[in-house]
């Protein structure tokens, strides 16, 4: 069913710190390769000229303008929030498109999707790509085929991304629960919604980079006003002149 | 967001169709043989070709019949529901009116009432959607309403259809210059997107990915904008003014013929236009949106 549930008993989402992810791109890569299994995500021209494919992560960057400090570089991965409000289930025709109550995680039922592309434009945040040789909707599954697999060593029941996070940057756990790791992460460092004003009251939260101390002068600025004297002085005048 | 050809004609001629079929079943016309059976014709193709259509669009057609199940919450499964039971409960007054059967004509007010409904549903699958803020906005639902009012008039030689015809330019007025600020109006920036406006102002740096993807394709669509300006008046011009003053001098059915011409045309333009022009936040992330 398309309806939402009144409540989820858990949510089980991703709290993702900005201030230590560098960017590597590795929960990509991650993500692509474990859900690439199976019946997998397509590339179109992968190897050619005009590659393109299917992800259910993808990693920006951006350059924030501070007043009064220097410029941060901040790396920002994006992917599905697994939404309490979740706009992309309640506007699919067929079912495919669900919000399990159990843990709050939203899936695709491939074998029910038409394909309309409806919860794609019904979604403010791009979680959710049409793959292009399946013609079915793909999205952020928060590897629910880990997380629950007695078959995996514990340590692997994770999703992907957060396995591979190099710099742990990636946090997975049940944020409907106020003690767990995750939730009290998100207390502590001020975790937050994105678009909160869209009303998708997203399960994921995002920790923002920790304020960074004033910029200093580097100490071998004075060295790079480079003057140049005596014979190439001289030459540089003369070759100004010309 | 992408202007799918199969989307544009399904939205405009289903609703010239079911807007047609919505003044047949009232008993506007009240035509009788051949002439029945040619302008029930024309209304069922009409709305059965744009339904076909949007078919083209299904990245996974033969899952098509599932649409019909979530009705309580998707405004597409509604579309899918009214659709077909419009088309289902005219058919006896078609027949009735081909060949003199009398069938109670509250059979077809119902069911024209039902086609206009249908033209509603299609309307609120795009207001439904608040991250796209041009189509979240009551005046949706009454520009796909007032093309369809104005068609179903216009085919059926009305004489309140110049003013209906109009309307609709008024109405596509209204929607240019409510929709040109509703992006700024909802309030969505790059900074409210990445919550990085608690820190600054932020820009990208680099893209998330050097090749395209299904989000820039279908939801970034930014080509031909230029041009926006230029179409908004054939638009107007040939969906609105052209059509009426055609009809102003009751050329008879070829004058109806040439009108409709140029109105779906117009109205082919103005439906590019719908979704050309329509902003989604996403493309926000990719600084996309000014």
């Amino acid at each position: 069913m398309t309806a939402l549930p009144q409540s989820t008993e858990k949510k089980l989402g991703l709290v993702i710190d900005l201030d230590t992810c560098v960017g590597c791109q590795a929960c990509v890569t991650a993500c692509k390769g474990w859900n690439d299994g199976g019946i997998g995500l397509s590339d179109q021209d992968p190897y050619g000229a005009d590659p393109s494919g299917t992800f259910l992560n993808r990693v920006h960057s951006y350059q924030v303008a501070i007043p009064d400090a220097p410029a941060q570089v901040v790396t920002f991965p994006r992917s599905c929030l697994h939404c309490d409000n979740a706009p992309c289930v309640t506007v699919c025709p067929t079912g495919a498109s669900y919000k399990r109550a159990e843990d709050g995680i939203v899936l695709v039922n491939e074998d029910a999707c038409i394909g309309c592309g409806l919860c794609a434009w019904a979604c403010p945040y791009g979680a959710r790509e049409m793959d292009a040789d399946q013609g079915v909707m793909k999205k952020c599954t928060l590897c629910v085929d880990r997380i629950y697999n007695e078959t995996l060593p514990e340590e692997d029941r994770e999703p992907a991304c957060v396995r591979t996070c190099p710099t742990n940057a990636r946090h997975f756990g049940d944020l409907a629960d106020p003690d767990s790791a995750v939730s009290q992460l998100v207390a502590s460092r001020g975790g937050y919604d994105l678009m909160p004003d869209m009303g998708t009251r997203p399960t994921n939260k995002y920790l923002p980079p920790r304020k960074k101390g004033p910029g200093t002068a580097s100490p071998l600025a004075p060295l790079l006003d480079i003057k140049a004297s005596g014979i190439a002085g001289w030459l540089d005048r003369m070759l100004g002149k010309i | 967001m992408h202007p799918a050809a199969s989307v544009i004609l399904f939205s405009t001629l289903s609703g010239l169709g079911f807007g047609f079929l919505a003044f047949l079943g009232w008993g506007a016309l009240a035509p009788s043989g051949w002439v029945a059976f040619f302008l029930w014709a024309l209304g069922y193709g009409l709305a059965v070709a744009g339904l076909l259509a949007s078919t083209f669009h299904l990245g996974n057609p033969k899952n098509a019949l599932k649409a019909f199940t979530q009705w309580r919450t998707s405004w597409l499964s509604r579309e899918a529901w009214a659709s077909v039971v419009t088309l289902v409960l005219l058919a006896p007054v078609a027949l009735s009116d081909i060949f003199g059967l009398v069938l109670p004509r509250v059979i077809g007010q119902v069911g024209g009432t039902l086609a206009l409904l249908t033209v509603f549903t299609t309307a609120m699958i795009y207001t439904q959607i608040k991250a796209v803020p041009r189509w979240h906005h009551w005046l949706t639902p009454v520009m796909f309403l007032s093309f369809a009012l104005a068609g179903g008039a216009m085919l059926s030689g009305r004489v309140v259809a110049p003013v209906l015809l109009v309307a609709v330019g008024a109405v596509l007025w209204a929607v240019w210059r409510v929709g040109d600020g509703a992006f700024a109006r909802a309030g969505q920036t790059m900074g409210t997107a990445t919550g990085l406006d608690r820190l600054g102002v932020p820009s990208v740096l680099d893209p998330a990915h050097t090749a395209g993807n299904y989000l820039k394709r279908e939801m970034i669509f930014v080509v031909g904008r230029k041009h926006a300006a230029k179409l908004r008046k054939i638009a107007l011009v040939l969906a609105s003014i052209a059509p009426a003053l055609v009809l102003l001098f009751q050329l008879g059915v070829w004058g109806i013929a040439l009108a409709a011409v140029l109105h779906l045309a117009g109205a082919l333009a103005a439906r590019w236009l719908f979704f050309a022009e329509a902003e989604h936040v996403v493309g926000l992330y990719y600084g996309a949106r000014g």
